[in-house]
């Protein structure tokens, strides 16, 4: 890539960023997120991780639900992780291809979105912008959980669509 | 390795606790089983009395279910579901959600009844219930059906087929065990 961004290695800055997901549930959407997570980029390559224990949702209830082996078995895989293969950029716009594991379960996922140049914030930081979107099979991963509706069909959706709007900053050398 | 073995059926005849009683023979020697007594006590779940001052019957359950590795539950079924005593029970146990005692636990639902179907319905909603309180659920069953013909006088279960369904059963539970210590190993070390 001849992006400036493609010359030095970049982390996450967490508190800008966010990584959710949205859902249909019972007629509408349900959206959650990770507090915690962690983010590397290099130009050639982009992984990351998100902590199951992290996930938050507007009921306490619910987010002890999603860390059961119902839903994400925080115990056993205590994060989601995702490796690129492959990053494809035409200006603004990106495709990252790579492999997203959820419950100890890996597939191949494509992600796109866009991605900004850097810019040197008000503290005189370099900082870029990097969104991207996704969606996948839950049951793909094990995520199996569902009610049926009396009136018929499941209360919860299988796919779910992944968004990550990202913030990077200059790994400390 | 200690499993916990709790009767939904509070009889002292009880074809549960017979089958449990079976299912504590079928278990390795180094693997320490109880049958829990004291679920009779248990009163029906109110919020207001739960908490630090929780009943001392609760507490007890709480614990039993705490201090062991592995829980294996025998339920009839009453009425097309679980028996409203060992949900209530369950449902007391179950609070906070957070940090229950039944969480991450790996559990197996086994069932008799003296009709045709060895309560499948209640195992099956009791399962669901398990999952919700968030215990590791076990994919095992074992559907003991006309339970008065297949114990014998002295209580034992006789059942050929049966037996060798429980063995398996009993071992999925005691591999669920294992496993879990093993992951949790894994998960200190990386």
């Amino acid at each position: 890539m001849s992006s400036t961004t493609a010359t030095q290695t970049w982390v996450l800055d967490p508190v800008h960023s966010s990584i959710g997901f949205e859902v249909a549930y019972n007629g509408g959407t349900f959206r959650g997120s990770f507090r915690e997570a962690e983010a590397r980029f290099d130009g050639e390559s982009l992984a990351g991780s998100a902590k199951v224990a992290s996930v938050d949702v507007k009921d306490e209830n619910l987010n002890a639900h999603l860390q059961t082996p119902d839903f994400f078995d925080a115990e056993r895989y205590p994060e989601l992780t995702f490796e690129s293969s492959e990053i494809e950029r035409s200006g603004d716009a990106v495709t990252v291809r790579g492999g997203i594991t959820i419950r100890g379960v890996e597939r191949p996922v494509e992600l796109t979105g866009t991605i900004g140049e850097p810019i040197t914030d008000a503290y005189g930081r370099e900082r870029f912008g990097l969104t991207l979107v996704t969606a996948v099979d839950r049951t793909d991963f094990g995520v199996n959980w569902n009610a049926p509706l009396p009136s018929g069909g499941n209360a919860l959706a299988d796919e779910v669509k992944l968004t990550s709007e990202l913030y990077f900053v200059p790994a400390e050398a | 390795m200690k499993i916990l073995g709790i009767s939904g059926s509070l009889r002292r005849e009880s074809y549960n606790t017979k089958l449990l009683r079976a299912a504590e023979e079928l278990l390795p020697a180094e693997v320490e089983f109880e049958l829990y007594d004291g679920l009779k006590a248990i009163p029906p779940y109110d919020e207001e009395d739960d908490g630090e001052d929780a009943p001392e019957s609760v507490t007890a359950l709480r614990e039993a279910i705490a201090e062991a590795d592995g829980i294996l539950i025998a339920t009839p079924e009453y009425n097309s579901s679980v028996p409203g005593h060992l949900k209530n029970s369950l449902d007391w146990v179950s609070r906070p959600l957070a940090t229950n005692t039944l969480r991450n636990k790996p559990v197996v639902v086994v069932g008799a009844s003296t009709g045709a179907f060895g309560a499948v319905w209640a195992q099956a909603e009791l399962r669901k219930v398990l999952a919700a309180i968030g215990a590791r659920v076990v994919d095992a069953e074992v559907a003991v059906g006309h339970a008065p013909t297949r114990f014998d006088d002295s209580g034992r279960l006789v059942d050929e087929n049966l037996l060798s369904d429980l063995e398996e059963t009993v071992e999925a539970l005691t591999d669920e065990v294992r496993e879990r210590s093993l992951f949790a190993l894994t998960n200190i070390r990386s």
